[in-house]
């Protein structure tokens, strides 16, 4: 029981991570520019097929330096032709533009590779389980759990330190201001969502190696990053840490005691949250009105 | 009478013509009947949705949750309670009305586009009951097992099962009785206070409009509407579709209502019809159907923001 019980909370922080990393990008994007990117689960795909095609040629480690800037650069690109007319407008513009888009990638990527699962080789040195005991938890989950450590790390001390960083936390508060200050927010816009498609593309690598890639994976991550973000308070990036990490938990913990509601158990945290605390657990007052 | 409603009064009367007529012309354009029934199902459900969005001024990405509510309500009335259509219909709406009702009361306190993530997520909660719940929903194969039933009109029974001529004009009687009604709600003073809040929320506050209620009303009356439509579209295929719950179907209807013109009634019908003939079309004669779906959605919002209605009425001022 103990160890099935340790298998499935490892499980889920290790989902939780992958939602961590998916939801940050989001979030990053929703909140300085107010875009919900319903095709981020789209450049998250985008990232594991790129990893895929340039694997045999610089190998994994190669691929897991290279794929999300890669990604990042089409995110540029799409960011400064579709999105940027769109910004001002109503968000229902964007959100449906993002929408489509989602669709043209998903089949896209099932034109150009293929409707069936592409396998992705980890190093050899990754692939070993830990112990006999432990058999679940392979060195690629560790590996895996501290590329997201690192990422996350590095993300908040950018945030924190860096020019950059202080603008896009600056004009998530208040780009009025910061446009006023002599700031070029249409830059800020652009660098921003790049660096929430780095990290998609990042997740894109990570998960090609786990569980092989479909052109349809994306998908069935949104949903849980967009209640990682409600969850943990929209506005809030370690809110949305936290909330990833806890719903990954959760779901992984309903997996041993009532697994048919391991995905329905994330909604109910979400209703709950929403009812008791409307702004979510790490949200600023009047952040969600 | 001004010419502004001479006017209005020909449109709409055209527009009656040509859905009362649409057996007739479909046919020899190289449609089918099932297909105008089909326009008609959906586009009610993109005016139920387009009664939020366009006249109250919120976005709910979820609406597809309480459409196939709907659907669910009607399927399983008839396979388990009762062989009776309109029963059906009466079940489907309350299923998806009231549980609009009850989720929207946790939705109506967020705007923009926190509102459309709120709703976008709860939506799904259904689409994953829907897909779990095996035994009572079929799964992934969705609900059959049940059709629709003859019509008990007293002197006789209108067979509404093989005759698509029949059944098409019992939905557009449905069809009209549910866009009377919203058309009456819009222009009681309710529905003019929905445009107001829309307008300018703020503004609407300071009068003294308790902004939240209004809200969370027209959401619950949307999503009545919506599930009458879902109703119906299980009628249509006599089968009851998971994928029907899923947002990716919310944001088919957004799309409808925002393509045919966001800011007019009938807008949405027009959306709908382009939509599912040009579906309809790009599934038959290509396997990349999406990719084109997809397209249409980033055209549409890059050059036609105000819809076809919108354009229209633009270019003619």
């Amino acid at each position: 029981m103990t160890q099935l019980l340790l298998f499935n909370v490892t499980n889920g922080l290790i989902i939780g991570a992958f939602y961590v990393l998916m939801a940050l990008g989001l979030s990053l994007i929703l909140n300085l520019s107010n875009v919900i990117n319903f095709a981020h689960g789209g450049f998250l795909v985008i990232g594991g097929y790129i990893a895929y095609t340039i694997t045999p040629y610089i190998g994994f480690w190669g691929a897991l330096l290279l794929a999300p800037p890669l990604t990042a650069i089409i995110g540029l690109a799409v960011e400064r032709v579709l999105i940027r007319p769109l910004y001002g407008r109503d968000p229902l513009y964007s959100l449906l533009l993002t929408f489509g888009l989602a669709f043209m990638i998903e089949d896209g990527t099932r034109f150009m590779w293929g409707p069936q699962g592409k396998p992705v080789t980890i190093p050899a040195l990754l692939a070993q389980p830990l112990s006999n005991d432990l058999f679940f938890i392979t060195g690629y989950r560790l590996f895996m759990v501290a590329v997201v450590m690192v990422a996350v790390t590095l993300l908040f001390l950018l945030l924190r330190y860096t020019r950059l960083g202080i603008r896009i936390r600056a004009g998530t508060l208040d780009l009025e201001t910061v446009a006023a200050l002599g700031i070029n927010v249409q830059m800020l816009r652009s660098l921003n969502f790049a660096v929430g498609i780095f990290l998609a593309g990042l997740s894109g690598v990570l998960a090609a190696g786990q569980l092989g890639l479909e052109p349809t994976m994306g998908t069935g991550l949104l949903m849980p990053s967009f209640i990682a973000i409600i969850v943990g308070g929209i506005g809030s990036l370690p809110g949305t840490l936290v909330g990833g990490l806890l719903i990954g938990v959760a779901s992984g913990l309903t997996a041993v005691f009532f697994p048919a509601a391991s995905e329905a158990v994330i909604y109910v945290m979400m209703a709950v949250v929403l009812l008791l605390r409307p702004r979510g657990l790490f949200g600023e007052e009047g952040m969600m009105s | 009478m001004s010419a502004e409603q001479t006017r209005k009064l020909i449109a709409l009367a055209a527009i009656w013509i040509t859905l009362l007529l649409a057996p007739y012309w479909m046919v020899p354009l190289g449609g089918y009947t099932a297909l105008a029934t089909r326009v008609l199902v959906l586009g009610l459900a993109a005016m139920s949705l387009n009664f939020l969005l366009g006249f109250t001024g919120v976005l709910s990405f979820g609406h597809a949750a309480y459409f196939g509510l709907g659907a669910y309500g009607a399927g399983l009335t008839l396979k388990f309670l009762a062989l009776s259509t309109p029963l059906a219909l009466v079940a489907g709406m309350l299923l998806g009305g009231v549980c609009g009702a009850l989720l929207g009361t946790l939705i109506v306190r967020r705007r923009g586009v926190y509102f459309a993530m709120v709703t976008i997520a709860f939506g799904q909660v259904f689409y994953y009951i829907a897909f779990q719940w095996s035994s009572l929903t079929g799964g992934d194969d969705g609900l059959r097992g049940f059709s629709r039933q003859p019509i008990d009109l007293g002197l006789f029974k209108l067979d509404i099962l093989s005759d698509p001529n029949n059944f098409y004009y019992f939905v557009l009687f449905c069809f009209a009785l549910a866009a009377g009604t919203m058309g009456f709600i819009l222009r009681s003073p309710f529905g003019r206070t929905m445009i107001a809040i829309r307008e300018n929320e703020r503004r609407s506050r300071f009068l003294g409009i308790p902004v939240e209620r209004h809200i969370w009303i027209a959401f619950t009356l949307s999503c009545f509407f919506m599930g009458f439509a879902g109703a119906l579209y299980a009628l249509v295929n006599n089968f009851a579709d998971p994928r029907g719950l899923h947002y990716s179907q919310s944001g088919d209807f957004v799309m409808m209502a925002v393509m045919g013109g966001m800011r007019s009634f009938w807008g949405p019908l027009l959306g709908a019809a382009v939509f599912v003939v040009l579906q309809d079309y790009l599934s038959s004669i290509t396997v990349n159907w999406m990719s084109f779906v997809g397209l249409l959605f980033v055209l549409v919002v890059l050059f036609f923001p105000r819809g076809l209605l919108g354009f229209i009425q633009r270019s003619k001022a």
